[in-house]
């Protein structure tokens, strides 16, 4: 066994294990974060398949931003957690199915029977990249020129998202008072403050 | 004599070739990073005393001078303290997370160092995407804060936590711009390669096309670090501590050692993107030979101290800034100058104009 393969093994252990973590812990908020270790084994394993354009992106994003605010709002739940676990065995054979239907299509897609995915796609054949190799460089290029359209057009998708996701949250009600910092930092003494003349007085 | 040193240097090549090949990779790697790390640490227990020297004589006050000569040793004694003290775990506080969060502080701290040229060649990991990869892990730090805040199960903690969490995911966006214009400049993601194009003394620094988005990064990474004016995480005048107010000895020691160390690192970062890291700023003036023109460790280290001086210049000028104004500042402000100043850069990319001059 290479070192990769350890590695290997050692993050797909990982992955599979705070998977079913994030299913089966108790609270809440370690589900939320089994599944950052989740994402951030597999930005491992993606590393070591020389996507690590891919695998840091994945960190950055997911680990980074998306995965903190989702923690954020698990955190300030109030759950009750026997009320949550009532429905548990009612659900579980649609579960299971699912689960199996997933697993299934996988193997199917994969593995040896069915359509041969990885042998059309060229993927059985896939050869190292020398050191130099950057794979944030390739993806770039072929991100802006053969699918340039697509990702314009997914760029606009995202930013009409966040105008609606504002406009959606953006209200102002006439009760709440607002300061305007603009304001406040062009007040002058004078507004403030006024200096009276007075003569002293002599206490008696 | 020289006879017995010639027996310990064969018996020690012997032992070395002895290894198979892959430890021997694991053994030069591991030394290289105690290299790294062993400065570091001794950096970071100094830059709290030099935090406490230079805000003392800022204040008019002459600061620790009690342990060792003129107070050298101030650093040693307070770990040797710290070390010694109890580490507490509050009631039905989560303990494994409580346990974890001061590691996942520092992890990040650490392992960002991996990628930092300090001169030509001389890094640890030469990676292709080293900006990304810096950029991810120091994003991942904030997991430290927020799992102390939650695990902590006291009230102040959890607001403190809140506060990072929102705090660090705005500065951040503004930070990632901030970088786009540097990778944009250098044409880049490797940080040796931000440096080299920086090449040809001090006006060919990226700090010049780059200023707006110069300053919008290093006030960014004090925002991230969570240090002063942007330390409402830890606010003592309306949260006790913040996140670590139940922390106590060693535990709370590593919160400080990550938050110093990220100081560093931000210091060296700004350095190397913006001031040409290793490159001497009298590259051209005078010759590659005169002390002054070789480009060297010596001036990475002197621009990163200028910036680890400016944070805690900063700490002992200014006021806390309030919330809101913290969210304003990095939403309302950073975002939409960077946003700006990208475009900017395209229009001087395509008119050749600045560093893009072909």
């Amino acid at each position: 066994m290479t070192i990769t393969d350890f590695l290997f093994f050692a993050f797909a252990t990982v992955v599979i294990g705070s998977a079913l973590g994030v299913v089966s812990s108790k609270n809440p908020v370690h589900s939320v974060l089994f599944l950052v270790l989740t994402f951030f084994s597999s930005a491992a394993i993606w590393l070591m398949l020389e996507a690590e354009f891919l695998a840091i992106a994945l960190v950055l994003v997911y680990v980074g931003a998306v995965m903190v605010l989702f923690l954020f709002v698990v955190m300030m739940l109030d759950i009750n957690v026997a009320k949550m676990r009532e429905g548990f065995v009612s659900y579980l054979p649609a579960g299971l199915l699912f689960a199996l239907l997933m697993l299934g299509v996988m193997v199917w897609v994969v593995g040896p029977v069915g359509p041969d995915v990885m042998a059309t796609a060229g993927l059985d054949k896939a050869v190292r990249h020398a050191a130099d190799y950057s794979n944030t460089e390739a993806l770039g290029e072929i991100l802006y020129t053969d699918y340039v359209l697509a990702f314009e057009i997914a760029a606009v998708i995202l930013l009409v998202a966040i105008v609606a996701a504002i406009t959606l949250t953006l209200r102002r009600r006439p009760t709440t008072k607002y300061q305007t910092p603009g304001k406040q930092i062009q007040v002058k003494r004078n507004d403030r403050l006024k200096i009276i003349k007075s003569d002293a007085e002599v206490l008696k | 004599m020289s006879e017995m040193i010639d027996r310990l240097l064969a018996i020690g090549v012997d032992l070395w070739s002895w290894f198979p090949a892959d430890w021997q990779t694991f053994l030069l790697i591991l030394g290289k990073i105690i290299l790294i790390l062993a400065p570091l640490m001794i950096c970071v227990a100094y830059i709290t005393y030099a935090e406490r020297k230079i805000i003392g004589y800022m204040q008019i006050r002459i600061g620790p001078n009690r342990v060792g000569p003129r107070g050298w040793l101030q650093p040693i004694a307070d770990a040797m303290k710290l070390l010694f003290k109890e580490v507490i775990i509050p009631t039905r506080a989560d303990r494994f997370l409580f346990l974890i969060a001061p590691v996942l502080s520092i992890m990040p701290a650490l392992a960002a160092w991996a990628v930092i040229p300090f001169d030509r060649g001389i890094v640890l990991s030469n990676v292709n995407a080293g900006l990304l990869y810096v950029l991810a892990l120091t994003s991942i730090g904030v997991y430290g804060v927020i799992i102390a805040g939650w695990a902590s199960n006291s009230k102040y903690a959890i607001l403190s936590s809140l506060r990072v969490g929102a705090q660090i995911v705005a500065y951040e966006i503004a930070m990632g711009f901030a970088l786009v214009g540097v990778i944009m400049a250098s044409g880049s993601l490797n940080l040796g390669a931000i440096v080299e194009g920086q090449a040809g003394g001090l006006s060919s620094w990226y700090i010049w096309p780059l200023l707006p988005l110069f300053f919008v990064y290093f006030i960014s990474g004090v925002a991230e670090t969570n240090r002063a004016p942007f330390d409402v995480a830890e606010g003592e005048s309306e949260i006790v501590a913040g996140f670590h107010v139940e922390y106590s000895g060693m535990a709370f020691a590593v919160f400080f050692l990550a938050e110093y160390a990220n100081i560093i690192l931000i210091s060296s970062l700004t350095s190397l993107m913006f001031l040409g890291g290793w490159l001497s700023p009298f590259e051209g003036l005078v010759g590659a030979d005169h002390w002054l023109g070789a480009s060297n460790l010596f001036w990475f280290f002197a621009k990163a101290c200028v910036f680890a001086f400016c944070f805690l210049w900063f700490r002992a000028t200014f006021p806390r800034y309030r919330y809101d104004q913290i969210m304003r500042l990095g939403w309302k402000v950073f975002i939409p100058v960077t946003i700006v100043w990208l475009f900017v850069e395209a229009v001087m990319v395509v008119a050749q104009v600045g560093p893009w001059a072909a």
